[in-house]
């Protein structure tokens, strides 16, 4: 118990004195994460209304592709992304592996088809006829599907929440293919991991207390736009 | 009325191969309420699909104005259209932006869009909901918000899906009342399809009928319902005796038909010889008791030409009035008061005499 108290002394004393290598590692894991679900959204977000609405052979098959996408394991992406930027990969000449951007492809990977199977299933739940009424209130297709989004609004911003979560807290795949390199490519968890392996508890829990203070934050603030939507 | 608005022509939708709408010829005039009358599943809300544009049909043209619709681009035309589906199928926002739907797609300037979703909220009587959401109406609010969401992109046409079957009556009631109001005084050309014959009677200035997907018969009402083009559309409207016969006299406009073993009088023009069916509306037979309870006169002067004897096989209530099936060798039905139905004493089994005019028999070659 003595240990955990001491930590957490150790940890408000770390948060407190603004340590500038606990302020890197915050301020990289926010971009890292941050970057990945934008990229997400702007893949998933057209792709999963495009799944939802167009009606074409393989859809279910895609659909069951997606979904499965969704509970990817981080560390067989971190796998295959290090395979392919592997300087004998198939892009290894990009010289990205062990790099922020790395991370960044990565944590794409397994934000993409959450934020893509939870706008298609969104999509899907709405009533189909409801395209119907606004084309024929004179909507072209682009209207269309922006009124659509904007219906959908409350799940949608659940679905960034899910693939934010996912890809802040995932350790695997930013492990390897960023390699945790001090300065360079650490982020929160990964330092975590670092830190509670070197027995540095302190640093650890102070770690894992602004990871959870960062989701906590990003959440409270989607959950507010969310919930300011409902009204 | 004058030229068509549109103007469909060998129009055919195929789903799986099997034929769901076919229609060869259906204008609508300027001006004018169509009422698409048919039962479920006729074909009507596809009719109403074809129009917008929102359903491709196998076969046929579309003619709007006196262009083809497929020559025009859909998006442009559909902005000179309205349509209203059955259910409301409003937007999780305000009443006032549900109403300004239309008008933002249009990209009508702000200002503008406020003062026409103003004007409809006025018209429809929910401006005091202006700022209400949308999820918090009852059904009639909501179906008021969908028709003032129409009306107000000011469209050429009007499509309405069967926009009053999902409400409560006195709702319906009062919703009907004032949507004739509007039309009435905006003048815009109306699709209103229904299944309900009373809706249409109030509110199409023409009727068309579609049966199993055939466009059956159009024009106006009277004539549809007093003059089904056909048994189905005879049934449908409400026809309710049908009786098989062939011409056997013809003379002067009055003619002659042997149903069986019965003789009927009928008015028209058919020559001797061709097999019609003799239809009959049960609200132009009346009923004279017979047998010990009819009184002293057996055979009272009456100017209907037509009286056959039979006995009373069902009586059905029908709100305030009675349904009453008569067998003469045929079925006969008949509507009447229930105060009539108890003063002459009548009940299952007691011998009748149902008696028409010559006029109330419509003719249907056969």
């Amino acid at each position: 118990m003595e240990l955990i108290w001491e930590g957490i002394k150790e940890a408000i004393n770390l948060l407190v004195s603004g340590d500038p290598e606990v302020w890197e590692i915050t301020l990289l894991s926010l971009k890292v994460s941050g970057l990945a679900t934008l990229i997400s959204l702007s893949i998933g977000l057209p792709l999963g209304t495009w799944l939802a609405l167009s009606r074409f052979r393989g859809r279910q098959f895609s659909l069951s592709i997606i979904n499965t996408g969704m509970a990817l394991p981080p560390v067989v992406v971190g796998l295959w992304v290090s395979i392919f930027l592997w300087r004998s990969g198939p892009f290894g000449s990009l010289g990205l592996i062990y790099t922020p951007a790395a991370i960044v492809i990565a944590q794409t990977i397994i934000a993409a088809p959450v934020v893509t199977g939870l706008t298609a299933a969104t999509l899907q739940q709405l009533d189909p006829r409801l395209q119907l009424q606004l084309l024929g209130l004179g909507a072209s297709r682009t209207q269309m599907i922006l009124a659509l989004w904007r219906e959908a609004r409350l799940p949608l911003l659940a679905a960034l929440m899910a693939a934010f979560g996912a890809v802040i807290s995932e350790v695997g795949a930013s492990m390897m293919v960023g390699g945790n390199i001090r300065h360079q490519t650490r982020v929160l968890t990964t330092a975590t991991v670092l830190e509670t392996s070197r027995g540095q508890f302190a640093m650890a829990i102070a770690l894992g207390f602004i990871l959870l203070f960062l989701a906590y934050v990003v959440n409270l603030s989607l959950t507010w736009i969310q919930q300011r939507g409902a009204k | 009325m004058d030229a068509p608005v549109l103007e469909v022509h060998d129009l055919c939708v195929k789903r799986d191969d099997r034929v769901i709408l076919q229609a060869e010829h259906l204008q609508v005039y300027r001006g004018e309420v169509l009422a698409v009358i048919g039962p479920n599943g006729a074909g009507k809300s596809t009719l109403l699909l074809v129009l917008s544009r929102l359903l491709t049909p196998d076969r046929g043209q579309i003619q709007f104005n006196g262009q083809s619709v497929y020559e025009l681009n859909e998006v442009v035309y559909r902005r000179k259209i309205g349509l209203v589906l059955q259910n409301p199928l409003l937007l999780n926002s305000s009443v006032f932006d549900n109403v300004a739907t239309g008008l933002r797609f249009r990209r009508l300037p702000g200002n503008e869009v406020k003062r026409r979703a103003d004007t409809w909220l006025n018209n429809l009587g929910i401006a005091h909901l202006r700022r209400q959401r949308a999820g918090t109406l009852s059904g009639g609010e909501a179906q008021r918000v969908s028709l003032a969401r129409a009306f107000a992109i000011q469209p050429q046409v009007l499509l309405l899906d069967e926009p009053f079957s999902a409400l409560d009556a006195p709702t319906r009631a009062r919703l009907i009342e004032d949507f004739h109001e509007l039309l009435a005084a905006t003048s815009i050309t109306t699709v209103f399809v229904t299944h309900d014959l009373d809706q249409a009677l109030y509110l199409g200035d023409r009727v068309a009928v579609l049966l199993d997907g055939r466009l059956c018969q159009v024009g106006p009402p009277q004539e549809v319902f007093s003059a089904p083009a056909n048994p189905d559309v005879a049934a449908f409207v409400g026809v309710e005796t049908v009786i098989a016969g062939q011409v056997v006299s013809s003379q002067g406009g009055q003619i002659g038909i042997q149903a069986d073993v019965l003789q009927l009088e009928a008015v028209g023009e058919v020559v001797v010889g061709r097999e019609v069916f003799a239809c009959l509306r049960p609200e132009d037979i009346t009923l004279l008791p017979c047998g010990e309870r009819a009184g002293s006169d057996p055979s009272p002067k009456s100017s209907a030409r037509n009286r056959v004897a039979g006995h009373i096989k069902r009586m059905i209530p029908h709100g305030p009035l009675v349904k009453v099936v008569i067998e003469c060798g045929f079925p006969v039905v008949a509507l009447i008061t229930r105060s009539s139905a108890n003063e002459m004493e009548l009940e299952e089994g007691s011998p009748i005499l149902a008696s028409f005019k010559a006029s109330a028999v419509h003719l249907i070659p056969r």
